[in-house]
């Protein structure tokens, strides 16, 4: 039989998904369904005063209309917060707004009619008394003295402050550096804008009690357990969350939000089923936003290029609340990325979470590594510079060495395996780095500046293991379920916890299946995203479907083969240590003419009227995969541009990637991810930029002013591998979802230096738009 | 996005659809391509009571020349004026201008007509029919008049066309001589529309000397405008490339540029020139071409 493992097979969910056949919330029709549309603040910040629904509830086909304080009145609790750090303050954030509306466009009343044009039409007829109060919606103005307050119980708008390293150690480093570079940089706030926005539909049996609820989620059993145990009190057993065909999600789509916490309330309150599904523009106002810091960052280094010390100190802008990852963003997925490929002995970061009158800020793809890995490299160049370095030669100074690991960083991580200099080398190859050097030359004597920006990044990704997690302040588990369960006729039902919203589960972890139980693809369907068939799991996002979610089927295979074996040798009458799994059929070893074949096995499985004795019947096997430790792939992005002198564009010329992803289940699939990941990348660098006004008004809050990447505006880019596997999951893979996104960024934006190195330019803030680098370049010569 | 409340009207003459028109007054809106007008009644920042449809009213869409004159329906979509093998021929800076509206979508739907009477300070045809010293056809119940595109438009979304009226036809003169136009735009990395958009048609005399240009800008200002001192600066002049920078370095004198998120009003000032340069350069390599 053709192994699975490695092949570039065809997407099996593409032909559902791409001929108008998937199945998403929105396209759900159940009898008796009604509309929910919410009544969204237009203020950042303002007291709430009285709520005159009177003109709204005289539209015909409202059913109910249900503010902030009918939930309370209810018994509905604030959504809760998944990651809790020492001394965090967490204000309570009710589904709907109670007394103050802390950001624009949160939700201050629900309104349920019969249809959608009549839900929206009434709550645009609801009129609140808003007393409209100062708002600060920047991160470092939040902490200055004088502040707007956004929390009364969240004083100088203080969430947390956090620390990681040897602050002592650090300063020792400093004080012996030749050279201290130092740079302060913003990293913006972006808008995730998957593809599908976000939708629920609630419904509630007044029967039975049983209540459930479609939502695009990432992780339906967190939703679940959240919802149930914290929010709204139903007994956990009595809830059903599925999340069916969901388009994209980023990260957008694992917390839990305002808009289901409400559908499912008005569904109990109503008896009927409540559904919702967010327009563009409240998808731009209500998900959770991405990155946002301020951060002022220094290295140490000897006159050689040896990194000696880091030293960074950052602002995180947290939004109005703590949405249910957020501390963990700006901390643990942060600050323990610091030391990257590299060697440096002492490195300190400093965190401040800051409540703002913004929308709040999560996790979005990369989440937190794109932040530190931007700074880091950019910071690698900066060196190079002042040093009167190659940025080549600079990285590979400081490279963590191949026989060093496993590696212990100053900033928590173990590094399980790496061979950094390795991606870089390919990398360098395909590129041809002497070539492009004399054609830079060249071009600059023409009035053209062409750059280059190298990118050697590192990631943690897989994110586990529960216990680590669990000590840093993690309210969950970080496993991952699988079931696999072989039918009397052989075919086989795989439930993953793991959940796919783009990532091709249906394929890839078939090709696991299918290699493992040697039985046709075809013969294998994998079944994510549902509580009521799944077992609990904790779903996708930080790239641990692979690491994680795969490798949890895999050990379920396992568990089904020993037992395959047992039975097939008992039908064969032979020793199990004698019978051999080959080609789909088992025999004893040298005599294949006599065999069993998956099916024979599987149906005597199930009539079990010939079994060895004391085993019982059925083939089926679940597991829980904890992993040891993070996994860590890595490698090198090489991005050339060519900026125009007079009016500050940048042309993309060049994009190189060499990834060390593991071992590769499915190129193809891997190929797509890390092109859409470079392109989300690069889109940070060159575009996409989430912009308030003094107000706290969202001043980029469509698609006509915020630029998500258009596939013409990007190039072909060149792909190529290293493989380096990892020992910390028998599949030897490491996460492919966030690589792109956390490289590349920081790719562009060095290669944009460099294109305005003759300006004497050191550095410009993201996003590097032709009007900013015009700015930074106006009165400049070469 | 759901739209408030309104009636749909779909009239099959024009007299029918003035009628209406005439019947509903502020509260009626015509519907051209929707590209404009449907995404603000999602955002119900339009709220019109009634939506009259110009999709089945004969005879107002499509490209043909009679005397001199190009005539385009005001119904023709983008796609369609762009694609037209007379306006590729003779006016190629039209059909460079629409290839770079939008995307796919809006250019199938989107139409010329909605585009004028939108007037979108950003949008690319007012441009490039104001450096062609278009005119527009306009219909009322009072009969029909002409009007310069450069006049019809007033503002930021404010043209002269008054409630009972539509837009017929977009009129463009052939020009005549040794002359060659080109347009010029960045677009904004969002919307497509134009950050600056620079239309140029230049003529010049059997000498080569420049005996006339018209200059006009999009994505600057309030609405589009004429860069007058370009053409002044160029009049006379052998188009060389020294000529034609120093000339355009003028490009947004005298205009009142806006800044927005894009950039300073300095900088979209220097936009206006380098834009307007590249544009100038094209449009006289094609006269030359003639
Ligand atoms: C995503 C997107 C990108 C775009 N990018 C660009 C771009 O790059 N450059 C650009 O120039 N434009 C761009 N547009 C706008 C597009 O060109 C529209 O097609 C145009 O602005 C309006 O034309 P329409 O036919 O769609 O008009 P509609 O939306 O149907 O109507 C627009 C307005 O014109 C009025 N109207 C329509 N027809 C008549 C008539 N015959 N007489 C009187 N009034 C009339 C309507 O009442 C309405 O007020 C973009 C639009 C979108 C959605």
């Amino acid at each position: 039989m053709e192994t699975m493992f490695g092949k570039s097979i065809k997407r099996r969910e593409d032909p559902r998904l791409v001929t108008g056949k998937g199945n998403f919330v929105d396209d759900l029709k159940i009898p008796f369904t009604t509309h929910a549309a919410f009544v969204r603040s237009p203020h950042a910040h303002a007291k709430i005063g009285k709520i005159d629904t009177a003109a709204a509830r005289k539209v015909p086909g409202v059913l109910a209309i249900y503010t902030g304080k009918d939930l309370v009145a209810g018994g509905v609790k604030p959504i809760p917060v998944g990651w809790l750090l020492p001394n965090i303050k967490v204000p309570a954030h009710y589904p709907l707004a109670v007394d103050k509306a802390r950001h624009m466009g949160e939700p201050v009343a629900v309104v349920v009619a019969e249809t959608p044009y009549a839900a929206r039409d009434a709550a645009e007829l609801v009129e609140v008394d808003y007393d409209v109060l100062p708002a600060v919606p920047d991160g470092a103005d939040a902490l200055k003295r004088g502040a707007p307050p956004v929390h009364d119980d969240a004083p100088g708008n203080v969430s947390f402050k956090w620390s990681i390293g040897d602050a002592k150690a650090t300063d020792a480093a400093f004080a012996k550096a030749d050279k201290v570079v130092k740079q302060s940089f913003r990293n913006h706030r972006l808008i995730p804008n998957a593809i599908e926005p976000r939708a629920c539909l609630a419904s509630a049996q007044p029967g039975t009690g049983d209540i459930t609820l479609w939502v695009t989620s990432q992780n339906p059993h967190v939703h679940r357990l959240i919802m149930a145990a914290f929010v709204l009190g139903i007994p956990e057993h009595k809830m059903r969350v599925i999340s069916p065909d969901v388009g994209g999600g980023f990260g957008s789509k694992i917390f839990i939000y305002p808009e289901e916490c409400a559908a499912v309330w008005a569904s109990r309150q109503l008896s009927r089923p409540v559904k919702w599904t967010a327009d563009r523009r409240e998808a731009f106002l209500a998900d959770a936003h991405g990155r946002d810091h301020h951060t002022e960052a220094e290295m140490a280094l000897a006159a050689d290029g040896k990194i000696l010390g880091l030293r960074v100190k950052t602002v995180a802008n947290l939004g109005a609340y703590l949405s249910l990852f957020a501390p963990a963003v700006p901390t643990y997925l942060y600050g323990t990325l610091l030391a990257g490929a590299y060697t440096t002995p002492a490195i300190h970061c400093e965190v401040t979470g800051v409540f703002t009158h913004t929308t709040p800020v999560d996790a979005y793809r990369g989440a937190g590594r794109p932040e530190a890995t931007y700074l880091l490299e950019r910071l690698m160049d900066l060196s190079a510079k002042e040093l009167g370095m190659d940025p080549v030669d600079i990285r590979r100074k400081n490279f963590i060495p191949p026989d060093k690991f496993p590696y212990q960083t100053p900033v928590a991580l173990l590094y399980d395996s790496g061979n950094y200099a390795g991606a870089l080398d390919k990398a360098l190859q395909i590129f041809d780095y002497k070539a492009f050097r004399r054609e830079q030359e060249q071009a600059r004597k023409q009035g053209r500046y062409l750059g280059v920006g190298f990118s050697t990044y590192l990631e943690a990704c897989g994110l586990a293991p529960s216990q680590v997690a669990g000590a840093l302040g993690a309210q969950a588990g970080l496993y991952e379920s699988a079931n696999v369960r072989v039918h009397p006729t052989g075919k086989v039902s795989v439930f993953t916890g793991s959940h796919s919203h783009g990532q091709g589960h249906e394929t890839t972890f078939a090709q696991v299946v299918a290699d493992e139980l040697q039985v046709p693809i075809d013969d294998v369907d994998i079944i994510h995203g549902d509580t009521g068939q799944v077992p609990f799991g904790m779903g996708s996002y930080g790239s641990r479907s692979g690491p994680v979610g795969a490798a949890a089927i895999y050990m379920s295979t396992q568990k089904i083969k020993e037992k395959a074996k047992k039975i097939a040798a008992h039908l064969l009458e032979a020793n199990e240590k004698d019978v051999t799994h080959e080609g789909g059929k088992f025999f004893v070893k040298g005599s294949p003419d006599r065999s069993k074949s998956f099916f024979d096995v599987s149906l005597m499985a199930y009539l079990a009227h010939n079994l060895p004795k004391g085993l019982e019947p059925g083939l089926e096997a679940l597991s829980f995969f904890d992993p040891g430790n993070f996994v860590f792939p890595f490698g090198t992005h090489i991005c050339v541009v060519e900026v125009e002198r007079d009016t500050g564009y940048v042309h993309l010329r060049r994009y190189v990637a060499v990834d060390d992803l593991g071992r590769v289940i499915n190129p193809m699939i891997v190929d797509g991810m890390v092109h859409g990941g470079i392109a989300q990348g690069v889109s940070q660098a060159l575009w996409e930029h989430a912009e308030y006004d003094e107000n706290g008004q969202l001043i980029t809050g469509s698609m006509m002013n915020y630029a998500l990447p258009k596939a013409d505006e990007l190039i072909p880019i060149e792909l190529a591998r290293t493989e380096t596997p990892t020992p910390v999951n028998p599949l030897g893979v490491k996460g492919a979802g966030e690589t792109g996104t956390i490289a590349s960024t920081a790719a562009v934006a060095n290669a944009v230096m460099d294109a305005l190195s003759p300006f004497g330019i050191k550095h410009i803030d993201m996003p590097l738009t032709p009007g900013r680098i015009w700015e930074a370049l106006k009165g400049k010569g070469a | 996005m759901y739209a408030a409340p309104f009636e749909y009207h779909l009239p099959t003459t024009v007299a029918e659809a003035l009628g209406l028109l005439e019947k509903f007054g502020d509260e009626a809106k015509l519907l051209s391509g929707s590209q404009s007008l449907v995404p603000l009644m999602k955002l119900r920042l339009a709220t019109p009571g009634h939506v009259v449809d110009l999709r089945k009213v004969p005879g107002l869409s499509g490209v043909t020349e009679s005397g001199g004159t190009v005539v385009i329906g005001a119904m023709t979509t983008h796609y369609e004026v762009g694609s037209s093998p007379l306006v590729r021929t003779k006016l190629p800076m039209m059909a460079e201008a629409a290839g770079q509206i939008g995307d796919t979508q809006v250019r199938n739907l989107g139409t010329i007509g909605g585009s004028l009477a939108h007037a979108d300070p950003s949008a690319d045809w007012p441009a490039v029919l104001a450096a062609l010293d278009a005119s527009v056809r306009i219909a009322s119940s009072r009969g029909e008049r002409n009007v310069k595109v450069e006049e019809l438009i007033v503002g930021p979304l404010t043209t002269v066309l008054a409630p009972g009226e539509i837009l017929l036809q977009v009129r463009v003169p052939l020009p005549a001589g040794r002359y060659g136009g080109a347009y010029e735009k960045l677009p904004h990395p969002a919307s497509r529309f134009a950050i600056v958009g620079a239309a140029a048609e230049v003529f010049l005399d059997p000498g080569g000397k420049v005996s006339n240009s018209r200059i006009a800008l999009t994505g600057i200002a309030s609405k589009v405008t004429r860069a007058g001192y370009v053409e002044q600066a160029l009049l006379g002049k052998a188009p060389d490339p020294a000529a034609i920078k120093s000339a355009a370095a003028r490009a947004a004198q005298g205009i009142e540029v806006r800044a927005d998120l894009t950039g300073s009003a300095e900088y979209k000032a220097n936009l206006a020139a380098v834009y307007t340069e590249r544009a100038v350069k094209r449009a006289v390599s094609r006269a030359l071409e003639r």
